[in-house]
C-alpha cells in the first residue's frame, strides 16, 4: 500500500528552560517544518514546553529489548562506583 | 532587530535564568567563552586520568585497584560529556585536540603536579575531586543548556570519587607513624595547588566579569575557593592531619576561616608549562594520540568503503 502520511519523525519536548530533552511520542510528517509543526499540535497542546526537538525515526539507532540484559550488564556489578559503598565516620561533614 | 536589541533581550533571557540552548541566537562572545570553558574544562578531566593512573599498577589491595580503575574511568566520560557540550557550540573534537596540543588551550594546573606516594592518590579524591566538585556544583546552574546538564551528570558521579579519596586518608592517617606521615606529606603537597584550582582572585581575573553577567559563572572564585576551605578544614581536623598553613585560623566575626596567601608565582608558572610534570602530561598525551590514529584512520576507511 501507498505511504500517503510521510515518513515518522521521534519527538522530544523539554519541560523547562535547560532541562533534558525527553522522548514524547512521534508524528508523520513529509519535512522538517511539518513534522515540527505537527508535533507542536499533537504534543504541546497544553503545559507550553520550552523546546521542541523532532528527529527522522528512520535515523535513530536502539538496542533491541531482547539483548538488552547482556548488553548492559557491566554496569551493576560495581558497587563501589556508589558512594553508600564508602563508610563516612561519624562527625565528619560535607563529603 | 540590531544587534543591541537583540543583545539586550539576551541579557533579559539570561537573568530571568533561562538557559540557551545551542540553536538559539547567542553574541559571538558568550559562543567563544563557553567553548573556552568547556573545553578547558573537558581537558582537564582528561589529563587528570594521568596522575593517578600512574598508580593503578601499584595500587595496595585488589579493591583498591578496581575502585581506581572505576574511579579514573569517570574523569574520561566527564571529559567526554564536556567535548560534547562544547561542540553544539560549533567547534569539532579535532580543534579542541589540537588547541590543547599547540597549548593554545590550557587545563587545570593542578595535574602538573606529580603523584608520589600511595596517599597522594587519597589526596587527590579528597582534595582535588573536593575542589572540583565545590565549583561543579557551583555550574549546575550555568546559563548554557548542555553544560548545565553535564554538570548535573557530573556532579552525581563524582560523589564518590571524593569519598574514595577520604577513605584512602582515614586508613594511611590513622594507620602506623610511617602511613600517617605519608598522609601528612601529601597533604602538605597537594592543599596549595587544591587552592590554586579556583583560579586567581577575583580583582586579578578579567574574565571574571563578563562570565558573572553571563551566568556562565554562578559564583566567584574567590567564593567558591572560602567555599572549600570552610568545609576541607574540619576534615583535616578529623583526620588528625595539620593543613600547611601557619596563617589558617577561624574567624569568628566573618565565620569563615582565615588563609595565608597562594603563592601566585608558583601558580603563573605551573600555568604557562613550568610545572613539574606539564611537559610529561603533554608528551604522553600527543604520543597516546599519535598511536592512536591507525584505529581512527581504519574506522574511517571501513565507513567510506561501506558506502
Ligand atoms: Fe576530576
Ligand atoms: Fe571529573
Ligand atoms: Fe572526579
Amino acid at each position: 500500500m501507498n505511504n500517503t502520511q510521510g515518513p515518522v519523525w521521534e519527538v522530544f519536548t523539554q519541560k523547562k528552560s535547560g532541562a533534558p530533552y525527553q522522548h514524547a511520542g512521534s508524528v508523520h510528517a513529509f519535512d522538517k517544518e511539518m513534522a515540527l509543526e505537527n508535533a507542536r499540535d499533537l504534543y504541546a497542546r497544553r503545559d507550553k514546553p520550552s523546546g521542541l526537538w523532532v528527529v527522522p525515526a528512520s535515523e535513530i539507532v536502539a538496542v533491541s529489548p531482547g539483548d538488552a540484559a547482556p548488553f548492559f550488564d557491566p554496569s551493576d556489578d560495581k558497587v563501589y562506583r556508589h558512594p553508600t559503598f564508602y563508610e563516612v565516620p561519624e562527625g565528619v561533614q560535607n563529603l | 532587530m540590531d544587534f543591541q536589541e537583540k543583545l539586550h533581550e539576551f541579557q533579559q533571557y539570561i537573568d530571568a535564568e533561562e538557559k540557551i540552548e545551542p540553536k538559539d541566537w547567542m553574541p559571538e562572545d558568550y559562543r567563544t567563552h563557553n567553548i573556552r570553558q568547556i573545553s578547558q574544562h573537558a581537558h582537564s578531566e582528561v589529563i587528570g586520568m594521568q596522575p593517578e593512573g600512574k598508580w593503578i599498577t601499584r595500587a595496595p589491595t585488589l579493591r583498591a585497584k578496581k575502585i581506581l580503575l572505576a574511579k579514573i574511568q569517570d574523569e574520561g566520560g566527564h571529559g567526554l560529556y564536556l567535548y560534547s557540550a562544547a561542540e553544539t557550540l560549533g567547534i569539532s573534537r579535532d580543534e579542541m585536540i589540537a588547541q590543547l596540543h599547540e597549548g593554545k588551550a590550557k587545563y587545570s594546573s593542578v595535574f602538573n603536579y606529580p603523584t608520589l606516594n600511595w596517599a597522594d592518590i587519597g589526596a587527590i579524591g579528597w582534595l582535588v575531586d573536593g575542589a572540583a566538585v565545590t565549583n561543579q556544583l557551583s555550574l549546575r546552574r550555568t546559563s548554557f543548556g548542555p553544560y548545565s546538564r553535564a554538570m548535573l551528570r557530573i556532579c552525581n558521579e563524582e560523589s564518590f570519587h571524593q569519598r574514595q579519596g577520604y577513605e584512602i586518608m582515614l586508613k594511611m592517617a590513622k594507620g602506623s607513624p610511617e602511613q600517617h606521615e605519608m598522609a601528612q606529606d601529601a597533604l602538605n603537597r597537594w592543599w596549595w595547588p587544591a587552592l590554586m584550582m579556583f583560579g586567581p582572585h577575583d580583582n586579578q581575573s578579567s574574565r571574571t566579569t563578563k562570565g558573572m553577567l553571563w551566568k556562565i559563572k554562578r559564583a566567584s572564585n574567590d567564593e567558591l575557593r572560602q567555599r572549600f576551605i570552610d568545609k576541607t578544614v574540619p576534615q583535616a581536623v578529623f583526620l588528625g592531619l595539620k593543613i600547611p598553613d601557619p596563617k589558617l585560623r577561624w574567624n569568628e566575626a566573618t565565620g569563615h576561616y582565615d588563609t595565608g596567601e597562594i603563592n601566585w608565582e608558583e601558580f603563573n608558572q605551573v600555568i604557562h608549562g613550568d610545572g613539574p610534570c606539564n611537559r610529561e602530561r603533554m608528551a604522553h598525551h600527543k604520543n597516546v594520540h599519535a598511536e592512536g590514529a591507525w584505529v581512527r584512520e581504519a574506522a574511517a576507511a571501513y565507513a567510506a568503503r561501506q558506502e
